[in-house]
């Protein structure tokens, strides 16, 4: 049962075409990779999907068509973007970064405990419970910026380059979680990531964009075990 | 004694409504993030409603209220056709547009109702009460209490609601306040609302003893901003105390201190603005602001 449905999706900034007919379809509780270089259009995809950005084409999430909706709208559905930069709000503390994720929720109960499984998937939040999030390191933010997406109870997480600026152990790690975040939960994912190699750690399948288009598409083993992929993506 | 007594209680009631004012922009700038300069006009526009309406015959009371119902639709109105505009560019841009809005405002009440000075109703009996030996008036207790509990209120509001919480985010980053399904534009709305109500309970407050005219809160306005600087942009309860010790400091220091006198009064509140802003630039109670980078 396919859950997201982009089909020749199309989108500019100003007169700059980004993206010229981008196609994706993730299962549902499926994980799906959007690899490629700088400029390809990894991050306008999300962003069309997320609603941040006007496309043309169809996209659809569960049968409806969710092109040209609000980005409130859009996660209201279930789909929760996880930008580029993290986005935590910098003035509030991370438990309120939590519970704002969770603001169209009325489960007062499963709030509070999903406020601890994040907890328990970041423990390094815990002791920074009540800190100012713009205080958090590097992955500590992006650690909570994943939580915070977690805590609107989503059915599909747009995470974009969430291994971005952070040391290779701590990236490893944010990775790991998310991971078994992936495998506890069963969220459907759409991963933009530059390293393919912790990319291919956590989805099933992966789309190359060039220059705003599919260039290639495949299962994770296909795309590693051909040589163009190893050469530009996976280091030799 | 007395006479000290009775300039510092004097000092409270003027203070408090600075802090109505205060609290005004403090709230507009936890929601959008901006400086409000037209908080003062929409304040008196809805003063001239109020007063219309006792014109037309009705109870001040009712009248006030009905002015407070037309703030909150009006400072809606104008973040959803004007402001909006202008809040994804340059915040600097915002902040002229509503120093274009009180011009604006101004002109239109003056046009309206004329510049003469109009007899506004006060909400609160002239009689005064003896309080430590001095007497008091019970206007400016009534005012003072209006403003202790809007203050409490305001406090709870961004401390202990939901949408307190989310008014904040919206500030913070309305793009990720989004992307977790807040109704940004919906939000932002509701902030410039309630934000114009508590200028309107201000305006109706300081209108009898100031008298009704189109830049009657001008003033108010320079030390609202006082207020704001030396309490700290982030807390209701701080900004209300810094208006509090203003407005004391400003009746103390024309009686106690000769070459200041009523004359140099103004200035007191720029002298704090300076100082503060030199030594404490978060303010007295605000939080500092961490950028990590």
């Amino acid at each position: 049962m396919t859950l997201l449905e982009l089909e020749g999706v199309t989108a500019s900034y100003g007169p700059v075409q980004v993206l010229d007919g981008v196609s994706l379809s993730v299962p549902e509780e499926g994980a799906v990779g959007i690899l490629g270089a700088n400029g390809a259009g990894k991050t306008t995809t999300l962003r069309a999907i997320s609603g941040t950005v006007r496309a043309g084409g169809r996209i659809t999430f569960d049968g409806k068509d969710i092109r040209g909706m609000r980005p409130d709208q859009v996660a209201a559905l279930g789909i929760a973007h996880v930008p580029e930069g993290r986005g935590t709000l910098g003035d509030l503390t991370v438990r309120d970064n939590l519970r704002v994720g969770a603001y169209l929720r009325k489960d007062r109960k499963g709030v509070d405990q999903d406020i601890d499984y994040c907890l328990d998937l970041f423990p390094n939040l815990q002791e920074r419970i009540t800190s100012n999030a713009s205080a958090l390191s590097g992955g500590e933010q992006q650690m909570l910026a994943v939580g915070r997406a977690i805590m609107s109870k989503p059915r599909l997480m747009l995470l974009d380059e969430a291994s971005l600026g952070l040391a290779p152990s701590t990236a490893k790690n944010v990775y790991d979680a998310i991971r078994r975040l992936r495998i506890e939960s069963g969220i459907a994912m759409v991963v933009v990531e530059q390293n393919a190699n912790l990319a291919f750690t956590l989805v099933d399948s992966a789309t190359v964009l060039e220059t705003g288009r599919n260039a290639l598409t495949g299962t994770s083993a296909e795309l590693r075990g051909m040589d163009e992929i190893r050469r530009a993506y996976l280091g030799g | 004694m007395g006479k000290f007594v009775q300039l510092v209680v004097d000092g409270l009631s003027t203070g408090s409504v600075y802090a109505a004012l205060a609290l005004a922009i403090v709230l507009v700038h936890q929601a959008t993030g901006l400086i409000n300069f037209a908080q003062g006009g929409m304040a008196v526009l809805s003063a001239y409603v109020a007063w219309w309406l006792t014109n037309q015959g009705l109870p001040l009371i009712v009248a006030i209220l009905l002015a407070i119902v037309f703030s909150v639709v009006f400072g809606a109105l104008v973040e959803r056709w004007l402001m909006r505009r202008f809040e994804r560019g340059d915040p600097d841009t915002a902040v002229v547009v509503t120093i274009g809005l009180l011009t604006l405002i101004t002109g239109f009440a003056g046009w309206l109702w004329t510049y003469n000075n109009q007899q506004f109703p006060s909400l609160f009996p002239l009689d005064t009460v003896s309080f430590l030996g001095v007497s008091v008036s019970v206007r400016s207790l009534g005012t003072t209490a209006v403003i202790v509990v809007a203050m409490l209120l305001l406090q709870g509001l961004f401390v202990g609601t939901k949408l307190g919480l989310a008014l904040r985010a919206v500030a913070i980053n309305p793009q990720s306040a989004a992307f977790s399904g807040l109704p940004v534009g919906r939000l932002l709305m509701v902030g410039w609302g309630l934000a114009a109500a508590l200028g309107a309970v201000a305006a109706a407050l300081v209108a009898p003893q100031l008298t009704l005219t189109p830049g009657m809160l001008d003033n108010a306005l320079v030390y609202a901003l006082a207020a704001v600087i030396l309490g700290g942009l982030t807390s209701p309860i701080g900004v209300v105390v810094a208006a509090w010790i203003i407005g004391i400091l400003e009746n103390l220091a024309a009686v106690y201190v000769p070459f200041i006198g009523f004359d140099l009064k103004v200035a007191v509140p720029f002298i704090l603005i300076f100082v503060v802003l030199i030594v404490r630039p978060q303010g007295l109670f605000g939080r500092k602001t961490v950028v990590r980078v």
